[in-house]
């Protein structure tokens, strides 16, 4: 504890998940005092890797390196500090009927695979990645701005949202209409544009609605399918990979980063209420009551537990706090974390086929992911769910013991209130079963090589990492809580209606995903507003 | 259960074999393969120079089966390709071939080809990429049917001076009556075979169609029939070089496909390319006439040249600028080499407006490497008629013997 | 007239006489053009028609009620003049309640009964939504810019959009750059507790889209509902005296007192084009009537498709074309009953104007759900009209008409409408028994016109009424698709005047006055 008494940091940083510990080193490499402060005894929030049994290692919650900005990982030296992310194979998608789509690397051997389903689909794929990149390419410089706010006449609002329309402009008329149509299609439209076959709009649809309350036919969902496309690795745009050592490595690397830097963190620290006078925040409190001072608090929780419970209201804005309440955050994934006595055989997939080292998913059609979307709607789990599971040991011998296997698994949806009542322990476990259910129909000898398996709902997400809902993206990626309008319209510029109070979550621009954007831009945010220049 | 296992090794073996390829996985000596349009095919089975003269002197086999071909037919079939291509499909005659190119809607190319003409309601395509979703979605509203047929037909280029002679001794009787373009359908012990007076090296020289099944044995005689004259396979890289110094154009080499392009100001249009002469504003609406009008009222902003470079190193990728201190960029190489027969340093290069006009002088920022140290050479470079090389042997009716 | 030589080439020859083709053919022959109107159909009306479905009982056959079109040109055409009486207007609206109480939408008192709080709030709600509405109601008014010209006038049109959206103020400018892309439901149930009242204004959100209110973008089409009804001024929710065809008939008294020629059963078999330009239309019969310039009031994809034909075009806009969602989901269901039919808790006043069943936003997300998979909702949401009682005409004496707009109907159920058009109707029928109990007994025909039927009798492609989704991908500049989204096409001389541009569906008659203001303005 602290002998210095009443030393007052340059810094406080609560929370440390990955955008916390981004915008932590930013700033302890600018040169601040820096303390970031977790509620847990392990840092990294939603990015973690866990021993919850025996030797295996679970990527507890996050389970996929794609979206961490390149910018980052080489200015915070994250390769220096242990981080290393090896690139999928491919993937597959496992129809209930025993057939599959799987995705290669190879663009010759994908091509034939697609053309089993519809030659045609196989080459509409081509328009179909250059329509993503296309997106992606817009999109990208944007990750790392800070968003204009258009009701603003500042200079730099003016000049932001000059640059924001120029590079709308300068792709053409054309262009600029498809990227409305874009932003604003679902999945399913969109994907209608290209294929025919159900298998291929499915497997596509799939990261349309990974961690968000839309279904594939939500207007909307076509932008959340790029979300998860924007990463790109080792020059790859859209290729996901693993991080060696299980999501943890990248807090692990992040927080060595830090310590290098000079920057600080406590963990096993709740934070209860970050303490504000004079419309100015001071520092926080911590549940076990000890205070600590800071001339600028970084909240890297989601503005809902920022301004709902850490901050009292009386330093806030009515409107605000109404906007607050108001943004959408809503618990739809669910988590399995399972430790397999041997690798599960897949007799959809083809014997020798690289495609089971990638993502594998279950799914049929975009009716059979709506559904699952419709039960969600009614606050039950999906009695079909969509299934994105990885076996990430196959790759990281890290993982599991030899012969041994790791797989995390992906539900979508799983609902964070359920109609029926409060999740109990046997609802835990009565949707579990419906998951393994559904992968067992996949994978005969599944079942019997399950060794222990961590079923976490949404509701537990938020009990343990403290993502309100345990909503992976800290809030929806809808039109409404993007761009300017994330978290809240007039607030997406990082700063608060508390002076010298920050957020850097998810909840900001450009969103979720462990992509450290959101941190990055606070950090900027913080050192402008200190007169400390630019970011390095 | 399925009633019959899917094909699922393509993930062990991506690339497809032609039916050639025990002969030519044979002849090659140098494992210098290259992945065209999903086959396996030979880049280099010798030498690019011994099998480059060949093209030139003698007679050449190059296996051009991974070559994209579609079958276009049905009542539409006509009114279908004259609004897909920019040229006037009417025109083309039963029994003759045409070099087209089509183009989007901003009057961008998408891919060059041939158009073959079996019949009134039935004719070929062949392009180097696949095409089936622009040809898809351009059939919406024709009454017309579209076959992809690349491996259901083998296909073999003869090409060289006595390529004629070395036909007509392996059967195809009557060979030399065949003007440029003009097909011709053949009986060869007893296997049919289609014969077109075609190809991609600016010299006298066919194309041969046939079944798969008949590919070896046709490989064999034609080998045989051509002994005496020199008969040699070549590899993609030979055959680059010959069509640089015809002048001929290679998707992705020289222009990306508009249907590829993801930055923008990449595509590029007939009339940029130089192909102005293939688009036919007279016939009836074809895709992206609009535009191209348009553009040809406007005048095109950059445009495809021959270069005739200084020195003999080739100018790969080099830049081009306006000055020889590099100060004003003009442009860029697409292809390059130093061509053996017209001992000149040629280049097909993309420049901006006004460089078009013969005679205009660049200069060309060329990178050597002279045993691993880079040296920097800014060479004059001169723009030129295209194509660079265009002996009276390839029109001539009947082709020489020799 | 000769089939081979086209005589007395016309200015101007519309295709249908749908509203939005009369209103185009009224404005053009009042500046002097020469216009000629071609009707596939006998009548003129298009969607906005009179017709009998029993004997002696009429109803209007698509939409029901007026509430679209601007009191600005309801004046200019001279609609009253040429015959259009209203029975009724400012027709109230009732959120039914199977436990026989239902709420008045819109007044207060009936709102403070059941939620003090929804009532509070329900004012501040109402004129900020007012507000946005008439920014909206500005767009909707005018043909869109085209983005990335050089042009003038669109970028003026741009820099008035962005002028107008920063004169709303900061605060409401921020609140409508967050809500226009958000989902109706969410909208709803952050401002109000009650769920009739949120119901009802997530029905009023989704009527003609093919979404349930939890789709982002229904906010966007509740606010378009709004601001067409402001446009609406004193016409707004109207019942036309004689059903929606008298507006047709009104509007087509106009078109011809200013001189323009309608010739109905007259099908228009193509669109012809010499010189890639449209130089008249080729009828059904064979004959061929030329004209400097073709104005398709028909949907985007019969008239680039169908009547001009894709070799006239490019494949990639054919393809934009071929994509254009216009699978219609609401359907027609049409009663003649033996007296005033009495829905619990319904009192004559209200029953004389819009009956909406839809007690909750779930309910109608539900049955949005069926929707997605090709059935017909279970428990479909319904907006019911009883036009007998401002209009006792429409049926023999005593007896009464009810019309009912019911979503969501699938334009191609699986297996086909054949066979699920019994229980469709069964569960429609369900559903108004729930909420007038006893109205089966007094029904003594009925009809019902699904998608389907809509297609084929009025030739929408789809069957839909608004010629095309309304979302936000096939909105404003991009609606029907780019490069036709502002009534001019690829093919000079042709232009769009119908539901398929923007502001799209709804008998608002703007687009066809915008076209009409476009050729104008071209050949001036």
């Amino acid at each position: 504890m602290p002998a210095a008494g009443r030393r007052r940091h340059d810094v406080i940083v609560v929370g440390a998940g990955h955008n916390g510990l981004v915008a932590a080193c930013y700033l302890a490499r600018a040169g601040l005092d820096v303390l970031v402060l977790e509620q847990n005894d392990y840092v990294g929030g939603a990015a973690v890797s866990r021993r919850l049994y025996r030797d295996f290692t679970y990527s507890n919650c996050s389970y996929v390196c794609s979206l961490l900005r390149p910018e980052i990982m080489r200015t915070l030296e994250l390769p220096r500090f242990g981080l290393q992310i090896i690139p999928y194979e491919g993937g597959c998608t496992m129809m209930r009927d025993g057939g599959h789509l799987a995705l290669y690397d190879n663009h010759d051997a994908l091509r034939r695979e697609i053309a089993r389903h519809s030659q045609r689909d196989a080459e509409a794929y081509t328009r179909f990645s250059r329509d993503v990149l296309r997106q992606c390419k817009f999109i990208k410089p944007l990750l790392l701005h800070e968003p204009p706010d258009p009701t603003s006449f500042r200079p730099r609002d003016i000049r932001e949202l000059l640059y924001l329309g120029q590079r709308l402009y300068r792709v053409g008329e054309q262009r600029m209409y498809d990227t409305i149509r874009f932003w604003t299609m679902s999945a399913a439209d969109f994907l209608d544009e290209y294929f025919d076959t159900e298998i291929v709009k499915a497997h596509f649809a799939g990261s349309s609605i990974i961690g968000t309350a839309l279904g594939p036919r939500s207007p909307g969902s076509a932008y959340v399918l790029l979300h998860h496309y924007m990463g790109d690795i080792d020059e790859t745009v859209g290729a996901w990979g693993f991080a060696r050592g299980g999501m943890g490595a990248v807090s692990g690397a992040l927080a060595a980063s830090l310590a290098a830097s000079g920057g600080a963190v406590r963990t096993g620290a709740p934070v209860a209420q970050i303490l504000v006078r004079n419309g100015r925040a001071r520092g926080v409190a911590l549940a076990s009551g000890e205070e600590l001072e800071a001339s600028t608090v970084i909240s890297n929780l989601d503005i809902k537990r920022t301004f709902l419970d850490a901050v009292a209201p009386e330093h806030l804005p009515e409107e605000f706090l109404t906007a607050v309440r108001r943004f959408k955050i809503r618990g739809s994934s669910g988590k399995l974390n399972i430790a397999l006595d041997g690798l599960p055989t897949f007799p959809a997939i083809p014997a020798g086929s690289p495609c089971i080292r990638g993502d594998l998913h279950i799914t049929d059609s975009i009716a059979m992911m709506e559904r699952a979307y419709d039960d969600w709607k009614d606050g039950r789990w999906s009695a079909a769910p969509y299934v994105d599971m990885l076996i990430p040991s196959q790759i990281d011998p890290t993982m599991a013991p030899d012969g041994k296997h790791y797989m995390s698994v992906f539900v979508q949806y799983c609902p964070y209130r359920l109609a029926a009542g409060p999740w109990t322990d046997a609802r835990r476990q009565e949707f579990g079963a419906t998951v393994i259910d559904a992968i067992a129909r996949q994978s005969p000898d599944f079942k019997s090589l399950i060794l222990h398996a961590e079923i976490r709902t949404p509701w537990d997400i938020e009990n343990e990492v403290g993502l309100t809902e345990g909503n992976i993206f800290q809030g929806e990626l809808t039109m409404d809580q993007l761009l300017f309008n994330r978290p809240v319209p007039g607030y997406a510029q990082y700063r608060t209606p508390v002076r010298s109070l920050y957020l850097s979550g998810s909840c900001t621009h450009p969103g979720g995903g462990v992509m450290g954007a959101p941190g990055a831009n606070a950090a900027r945010r913080v050192l402008a507003d200190l007169g400390r220049g630019a970011l390095q | 259960m399925r009633a019959e296992p899917l094909p699922l090794h393509h993930f062990r073996k991506p690339l497809l074999e032609t039916p050639f390829d025990a002969r030519t996985r044979a002849l090659q000596q140098n494992d210098q393969f290259v992945a065209w349009a999903g086959y396996t095919t030979v880049d280099v089975f010798t030498s690019v120079e011994q099998e480059y003269f060949a093209i030139r002197n003698a007679v050449t086999l190059y296996d051009l089966t991974p070559m994209v071909k579609y079958r276009v037919s049905g009542p539409d079939a006509e009114r279908y390709l004259n609004r897909l291509v920019t040229r006037d499909v009417r025109r083309l005659k039963v029994g003759r071939v045409s070099y087209v190119v089509w183009c989007n809607d901003s009057g961008h190319i998408i891919d060059d080809g041939t158009v073959f003409r079996f019949g009134a309601q039935d004719f070929r395509v062949c392009t180097a990429e696949r095409q089936l979703d622009w040809f898809s979605d351009s059939a919406l509203g024709f009454d017309v049917e579209i076959e992809e047929v690349t491996e259901a037909i083998a296909a073999l280029a003869v090409q060289g001076p006595t390529s004629c002679c070395v036909l007509k001794r392996f059967g195809l009787s009557g060979i030399e009556r065949l003007k440029p373009f003009e097909l011709g359908e053949f009986v060869v012990r007893g296997r049919p075979l289609l014969a077109s007076r075609t190809g991609f090296t600016g010299d006298l020289g066919y194309e041969l169609w046939m079944r798969p099944a008949d590919a070896l044995t046709a490989w064999d005689e034609l080998m045989a029939a051509g002994q005496s004259r020199g008969i040699r396979a070549i590899g993609s890289q030979a055959l680059n070089l010959a069509r640089i110094e015809a002048g001929f154009l290679l998707p992705n080499v020289d222009f990306v496909s508009a249907e590829h392009t993801v930055r923008v100001g990449r595509d590029r249009s007939p009339l940029e390319l130089g192909l102005g002469w293939l688009v036919d504003f007279d016939k009836p609406h074809f895709n992206g006439r609009r535009a191209l009008l348009a553009e040809r009222q406007r005048g095109p902003r950059r445009q495809l040249v021959g270069l005739d470079v200084g020195g003999n190193k080739p100018a790969h990728h080099a830049l081009l600028y306006a000055d020889a201190g590099g100060r004003r960029e003009v442009g860029s190489v697409t292809s390059a080499a130093w061509s053996p027969t017209c001992k000149r340093n040629i280049a097909l290069a993309m420049v901006e407006a006004p460089c078009f006009a013969p005679g205009h002088a660049v200069w060309a920022d060329i990178y050597l490497n002279r045993e691993l140290v880079w040296e920097r050479r800014m060479v004059r470079a001169q723009v030129v008629e295209r194509p660079f090389f265009a002996p009276e042997r390839r029109r001539l009716t009947p082709p020489a013997d020799r | 007239m000769s089939a081979a030589a086209p005589s007395s080439p016309h200015d101007v020859i519309v295709i249908g006489a749908g509203h939005n083709g009369l209103v185009c053919a009224a404005t053009l022959a009042r500046a002097g053009r020469s216009v000629l109107v071609l009707e596939a159909a006998e009548r003129v009306g298009g969607l906005a028609v009179t017709r009998e479905f029993a004997p002696g009982f009429r109803v209007s056959a698509g939409a029901h009620l007026l509430h679209q079109m601007p009191a600005a040109l309801i004046a200019e055409l001279g609609l009253p003049e040429h015959g259009l009486r209203l029975a009724g207007r400012a027709l109230p609206s009732t959120a039914l309640s199977e436990d026989g109480r239902p709420l008045a939408l819109g007044e207060r008192a009936a709102l403070d009964a059941c939620s003090a709080a929804d009532a509070r709030a329900w004012p501040a709600f109402e004129a900020r939504l007012g507000r946005f509405a008439g920014l909206l109601q500005g767009l909707l008014a005018l043909p869109p810019p085209r983005l990335g010209t050089a042009s003038w006038s669109d970028r003026r049109a741009l820099g008035t959009l962005a002028l107008r959206l920063r004169l709303l103020g900061r605060r409401d400018m921020r609140e409508f750059l967050r809500i226009i892309g958000m989902n109706a439901y969410d909208l709803l149930d952050d401002e109000f507790g009650t769920p009739l009242l949120k119901g009802a204004l997530g029905l009023d959100a989704v009527l003609g889209t093919n979404f349930g209110p939890r789709a982002p973008g229904t906010v966007l089409t509740l606010l378009y509902r709004l601001a067409a009804t402001r446009a609406a001024g004193s016409a707004a929710l109207a019942q036309p005296v004689g059903g929606m065809g008298a507006v047709s008939e009104a509007l087509a008294n106009a078109a011809r007192h200013a001189g323009a020629t309608i010739r109905t059963g007259a099908a228009v078999k193509r669109i012809e084009v010499s010189n890639d330009r449209a130089s008249g239309v080729v009828l059904e019969s064979g004959e061929t009537l030329g004209a400097r310039r073709v104005i398709s009031n028909a949907d985007a994809r019969t008239t680039f498709l169908r009547l001009l034909g894709p070799e006239h075009l490019d494949t990639g806009f054919v393809r934009r074309v071929d994509h254009y969602r216009s699978r219609g989901l609401a359907a027609k269901f049409h009663l003649a009953l033996e007296r005033a039919p009495v829905f619990t808790g319904v009192g004559r006043h209200a029953l004389g104007g819009r009956l909406l069943v839809a007690p909750s936003l779930d309910y109608v997300e539900r049955a949005w759900n069926h929707s997605k998979y090709g059935e017909w909702s279970r428990a479909p949401a319904l907006e019911i009209t009883v036009p007998t009682l401002n209009d006792p005409a429409l049926a023999p004496a005593g007896r009464h008409v009810l019309s009912a707009i019911v979503q969501y109907a699938p334009y191609a159920p699986e297996g086909g409408w054949a066979g699920e058009r019994a229980g469709f109707a069964a569960a429609i029928r369900a559903v108004l028994e729930a909420h007038a109990p006893g109205i089966g007994a007094l029904i003594l025909a009925e009809e019902l016109l699904t998608p389907a039927d809509l297609e084929r009798e009025f030739g929408a492609t789809g069957g839909h009424w608004h010629h095309g989704e309304l979302a936000f991908d096939q909105f404003y500049m991009v609606r029907p698709v780019p490069g036709a989204a502002q009534h001019q096409t690829p093919v000079a001389g042709l232009y769009l005047c119908g539901a398929s541009c923007h502001p799209g569906g709804g008998v608002m008659g703007i687009a066809g006055r915008n076209a009409a203001r476009r050729v104008l303005a071209e050949a001036a």
